[in-house]
């Protein structure tokens, strides 16, 4: 056994990765739906959830139990194997597009190897090109459910899913060959390490500031890409029921459901490595003092989350809310401890992403409690006759001031 | 037999099993959907020769944009399922002159070239974005701006017949 743990030891590494980022990427997706919930709650003045555990905490758990249980019929006149396929494939395909997302620069040494934050290796040259495959195939789960369902709703949100995407697909390709002319590689390790060729401008030097007309049409295209609000037109409710998954069921739906939030998380990703600098920290890299960051946040967060379960109503929260607490807290003091400073300098990185992450899906939950949707031709015509345009603009422009003044 | 060898032997049958369903599925969508596992199939061997932007771009462009606009033709359309007419005469002999033509030819070039085929090069130009570059607009400019003028004069076909059906 241990020569074969030996002669396949990256192999190995690999899976184990695989099966940590899974379950990680699962965990956040079902808190995501909490979190939407109660900000979207909070901007409408109620309390979204607050009945399953303290704060409604454990709601995500239960929403798995009834999705993991509810009955699971399949309509009559369906396409059955293209029916189960749909919810498979993307899930499958939003799960592998987040597989390519470098998380940190430095890898941990464990048992002689280096293991890299991140599943593909750092120096995957067609990285952000591997992406927008994955992305492209993305298409066919909603348009295979629409289609292979056996009835009108689901079609036409299938229809209009596969019009929106092709669409949008190209502002969004196009918005990002100005970050890619500056950085010259497709590798998103790269992409940042450009970011950070002058450490003492921090922030001064993300993609954002020469490329604040990509990064809209980015965005934008990416929020449609993940048909979220204002373009969640396959699954506008008030029209065509639920879109694409209206005859899903269960844990199918549940499938769905899933790879929509992992998308967000890619997407926000994606905005944090090529305009925000991924990785880096906006302040000057003399300012050493900003890395006990993690830990001014960490324990004012923990102390808080003490003194609000105390006060809480019901015994499990007067608990479990202290309980975290504490854990929050010593973390940030052992984060201070000078024996403890390696391990605060490694997740500075992981730090930095992880926050802009968070801004970003922040920034989709906001959108979320305040845009209403758009109408179907304002969609096309907003994206063929507006996005486009400028994302085209943008290279031509991006191009020209590279030629005169070069890349930085 | 090296990992190699086991994926592309996997790869090649996923494409060639991917071909054959194209061919022998009754229903459009599931002929689409075979094609697209023979254009992912191609783009994973283009994988194993190194040719990482090749590969790429099969699936964003064949496996993404094309197949996605064939499969949303045909769910526009709603086309159902084809019915089956008996082969016809004309396709029949010279179809299977044809077959054997083919077959011949890579049995013909199985048998001239000797010993084990080269792979190609791991690195090099094709992998990074300035090889492609220069190869795209310098050695094959031509071609290339060939090609796109091609694509624009058939997009400005597709639009001026577009125009004509509305007026």
């Amino acid at each position: 056994v241990s020569a074969f743990l030996a002669s396949n030891a990256e192999l190995i590494i690999t899976i184990v990765k695989i099966a940590l980022l899974l379950f990680i990427v699962l965990t956040v997706n079902a808190y995501l739906t909490w979190f939407e919930r109660k900000v979207v709650a909070h901007m409408q003045s109620r309390w979204g959830p607050h009945r399953v555990g303290p704060h409604g905490l454990l709601q995500p758990l239960a929403d798995g139990v009834k999705f993991l249980f509810k009955e699971d019929p399949t309509p009559a006149g369906v396409d059955k194997f293209v029916y189960y396929l749909a919810p498979l494939l993307a899930l499958a395909l939003a799960l592998t597009s987040i597989s390519i997302i470098p998380f940190g620069p430095n890898p941990i040494r464990l048992f002689g190897h280096d293991v890299y934050l991140g599943i593909a290796p750092p120096d995957l040259n067609i990285g952000i090109l591997a992406l927008f495959a994955i992305t492209a195939l993305g298409v066919y789960g909603v348009a295979l459910a629409g289609w292979s369902s056996n009835s009108k709703y689901p079609l036409l949100g299938g229809l209009r899913s596969s019009a929106q995407m092709i669409s949008y697909e190209l502002s969004l390709t196009m918005s990002v060959v100005g970050v890619l002319l500056i950085a010259g590689s497709f590798n998103l390790t790269d992409i940042i390490n450009v970011q950070a060729k002058h450490p003492e401008r921090g922030i001064l030097g993300w993609n954002i500031f020469p490329q604040i007309l990509g990064f809209i049409c980015f965005f934008i295209a990416a929020v449609a890409e993940t048909n979220r609000v204002p373009f969640d037109l396959p699954e506008a409710e008030s029209e065509l029921v639920a879109g694409f998954h209206t005859e899903y069921a269960s844990f199918k739906f549940a499938m769905f459901f899933i790879a929509e939030y992992t998308s967000m998380i890619t997407v926000s990703s994606l905005c944090a490595i090529m305009f925000f600098g991924g990785w880096l920290s906006p302040f000057p890299a003399s300012w050493t003092f900003t890395h006990y960051l993690p830990s001014v946040i960490l324990i004012p967060a923990g102390l808080w989350l003490i003194w609000d379960g105390i006060r809480y109503e019901t015994i499990f929260g007067k608990i479990i809310l202290p309980g975290v607490g504490t854990v929050l807290t010593v973390a940030g003091i052992a984060l201070l401890m000078p024996d403890l400073q390696f391990v605060n300098e490694f997740i500075q990185a992981p730090f930095w992403l992880l926050s802009k992450i968070f801004v970003f899906l922040f920034v989709y939950v906001w959108m979320r409690g305040t845009l209403p949707r758009f109408r179907y031709d304002q969609l096309m015509a907003f994206g063929w006759k507006l996005l486009l345009p400028l994302s085209i603009a943008n290279v031509i422009l991006t191009s020209f001031v590279i030629l005169k003044w070069g890349a930085q | 037999v090296t990992p190699q060898l086991l994926i592309f032997f996997v790869l090649a049958a996923l494409a060639v099993l991917g071909a054959v369903s194209l061919i022998l599925q009754k229903h459009p969508i599931h002929s689409a959907l075979s094609l697209i596992v023979v254009m992912v199939a191609l783009a994973g061997l283009y994988l194993l020769m190194g040719a990482e932007f090749v590969a790429a771009v099969q699936i964003i462009v064949y496996g993404g944009a094309i197949m996605v606009l064939f499969v949303f033709v045909i769910m526009l359309l709603n086309a159902g399922i084809e019915e089956h007419t008996s082969l016809s005469k004309f396709a029949g002999p010279p179809g299977l002159l044809l077959v054997v033509a083919l077959a011949g030819f890579v049995a013909a070039t199985i048998a001239r070239s000797t010993g084990t085929v080269q792979a190609a090069g791991q690195t090099g130009a094709m992998s990074s974005t300035k090889g492609i570059s220069s190869m795209l607009f310098r050695d094959f400019v031509y071609p290339f701006e060939l090609t796109s003028f091609l694509i624009l004069v058939a997009i400005m076909g597709a639009v001026v017949l577009a125009q004509r059906e509305k007026n």
